[in-house]
């Protein structure tokens, strides 16, 4: 008995019995479903969670002031001290590596902002004019802070987008004055809306040169210094870098940290492929239980077409042959139900893309592989039993229908 | 040519050793008629699963064609089956799914004929058995007659020497059982030998061969002259 022949009197044994036919590939599509829903939507939380830390820049790293020390309790803590603050001058000796391309400083305080008699309190961002490139930030209208020596405190600010509606409405906001705390800032520019990212709305900041933020706040540290590096090769040699230059700015005390993105990033993207593994693989159970379904109906099948089997045995067809055949029916149903479940989970995740289109929804090819895959060996794996029941029937007993 | 010696057949039932059939020495020769009677019990449809292989023996020798069939594996038996034996059952067994045309097919597919060849002798039988008008009936709509008539084409498509047939007109009434005892008894021009097994006496003396058992026992082999 070739192969095609095979598998079209398994087809046509499948056919006739569609209620139960249909019953088993429903078990199956929905196993291979469930896979693919589930680690389309862990996959698309990982891709979620990565664009975000792209949209914070790229090749980062990241300075900020003290250090964790999970080697126990440090010296300088014992003597009361408070870790040294990241100064002006520190954030531009990093710019004496070679793996760096450029650094942004942040001091972050609030204050209020007002215009005439509209007075908001806001998120007040000091930086430096490679901010913009380095967080990945558009400008609207104007200008952003302009370059420079980074300890002059000019009197200008870039007001986010919601600031501008807030403060101006439909009016032209660029040139005009507004007081922050204490002081008189000209709006020289107004951000592009960009909506949120990593929980920090850009759209409700008021952003102003470094040095003018220090005046502001009455302070001379940093919240923390952007550094990028030239590359992604280098992002390790400016993580270095950054250390040493510290490390020798700050008289032989380690009392800064260094972390660079790629590591957060890595973290996460561990923790989430994780996720989607484990997700995926509850979902395969529902794939081994289909798995048992099948073998249960197969067995149903063999008692009822014991005499068509007791036949075939009569007409010459061996035991292998009697057992082909079903493993044919089994891979049979496994492959159209895969096919439909394939179609099902993709149809269910372009749903659900569609319901939260900033979750980029995709099933990862490797899911969609094992799920097809599992579905492929569970069915056979499962119809092994029925088939050698079935096999070593004794054909008299089988022609009688016992 | 079929030859079985010393063959014993015993079934155990519970804890009791039950003979089928005993100690039987038969010969039968190529193109012969037989017609094996008996009461129910007396071990005749056991002989005829033993003659198709379908069964072995519990001690003796089964020789087909001067071969040694007796202790061969699963599928060098079901080898022989396909090419040697062909089935006649009273309950006709057509795949209820498969058309007339499908049924007869089947045992070509198994020996794994070419389509095309399979094709062209379907239908040279179907029509050889007036069956052409219906190859494409399934079997709950055919009669009990073109149902008989349907198993026959497929026992002897694969043109076997040997052809099985266990009560061949159990479920056919009188008129068609005769027509289907004719069929089967032209099939002997082609050098086949015919067994029928049946307990109607009526039947069985159309045979040039009548064997009678009984309890597991042939009791006697006549040869009658037509």
């Amino acid at each position: 008995m070739n192969f095609t022949d095979t598998l079209q009197f398994a087809f046509g044994s499948l056919r006739g019995s569609p209620t139960r036919t249909l019953l088993m590939m429903l078990a199956m599509s929905i196993g291979v479903a469930a896979v693919v829903v589930l680690t389309a939507l862990g996959e698309g939380a990982r891709l979620y969670v990565i664009n975000q830390f792209a949209s914070l820049g790229t090749n980062l790293v990241i300075v900020l002031p003290g250090r964790t020390e999970t080697a126990g309790i440090g010296p300088g803590m014992l003597l009361g001290q408070i870790p040294r603050e990241i100064s002006l001058d520190d954030a531009e000796a990093l710019l004496r590596s070679r793996a760096v391309r450029r650094i942004a400083p942040l001091t972050v305080g609030s204050a209020s902002l007002s215009r005439g008699a509209l007075n908001r309190e806001v998120v007040v961002l000091g930086s430096t004019s490679d901010l913009l490139e380095v967080r990945h930030m558009n400008i609207g209208i104007g200008k952003f802070l302009p370059a420079g020596d980074i300890h002059e405190s000019a009197s200008v600010c870039v007001l986010g987008e919601q600031m501008k509606n807030e403060l101006f409405g439909n009016e032209q906001a660029v040139g005009q004055w507004v007081r922050l705390g204490d002081r008189r800032f000209r709006v020289i520019g107004v951000l592009a809306s960009q909506g949120e990212s990593m929980g920090m709305r850009t759209d409700e900041l008021v952003i102003v040169p470094v040095a003018s933020a220090h005046q502001l706040f009455n302070t001379s540290g940093l919240f923390r210094i952007l550094v990028e590096a030239k590359n992604r090769e280098s992002i390790e040699d400016a993580k270095h870098d950054a250390e040493q230059i510290m490390f020798q700015r700050h008289s032989g005390e380690k009392d800064v940290t260094v972390i660079t993105q790629d590591a957060v990033l890595a973290t996460f993207d561990r923790i989430l492929t994780a996720l989607t593994m484990a997700v995926g693989g509850i979902a395969a159970i529902s794939l081994a239980v289909a798995g048992v379904l099948i073998m249960n109906v197969m067995l149903i099948a063999v008692a009822q077409r014991v005499k068509e089997i007791g036949l075939l045995k009569a007409l010459g067809a061996p035991g292998k042959q009697i057992r082909m055949l079903f493993f044919a029916e089994a891979a049979l149903l496994s492959t159209v139900g895969s096919i439909a479940g394939l179609a099902l989970g993709y149809g269910g995740s372009m749903v659900i893309a569609h319901i939260y289109p900033s979750l980029p929804v995709s099933p990862p090819w490797w899911a969609v592989l094992a799920a097809c895959g599992t579905a492929l060996g569970t069915g056979i794996l499962f119809s092994v039993w029925p088939a050698r029941r079935a096999a070593r029937l004794d054909p008299v007993a089988a022609l009688a229908g016992r | 040519m079929i030859e079985l010696q010393n063959v014993c057949r015993t079934f155990t039932v519970g804890d009791q050793q039950v003979a089928a059939l005993r100690d039987i020495n038969l010969r039968l020769d190529t193109s012969e008629y037989v017609s094996i009677m008996g009461p129910s019990g007396s071990g005749k449809s056991t002989l005829l699963n033993l003659l198709g292989l379908l069964d072995r023996p519990s001690s003796g020798t089964y020789l087909l064609d001067d071969g040694n069939v007796t202790d061969l594996s699963d599928e060098q038996q079901a080898q022989v089956r396909r090419e040697k034996i062909g089935f006649v059952f009273q309950s006709f067994h057509l795949v209820p799914r498969l058309t007339a045309a499908q049924n007869v097919e089947l045992p070509m597919i198994l020996a794994g004929i070419p389509a095309e060849e399979r094709k062209a002798r379907v239908q040279v039988l179907m029509q050889n058995y007036g069956l052409a008008a219906r190859a494409d009936h399934r079997p709950d709509q055919l009669s009990g007659g073109q149902r008989q008539r349907v198993a026959i084409a497929r026992a002897t498509v694969m043109n076997p020497s040997v052809l099985l047939a266990d009560e061949p007109t159990g479920n056919l009434d009188r008129h068609t059982g005769w027509e289907v005892l004719q069929l089967l008894e032209g099939l002997m021009e082609r050098g086949i030998t015919l067994v029928v097994v049946t307990h109607d006496a009526e039947i069985g003396a159309r045979a040039r061969r009548q064997i009678h058992m009984l309890d597991g026992r042939i009791l006697s082999d006549e040869q009658h002259e037509k």
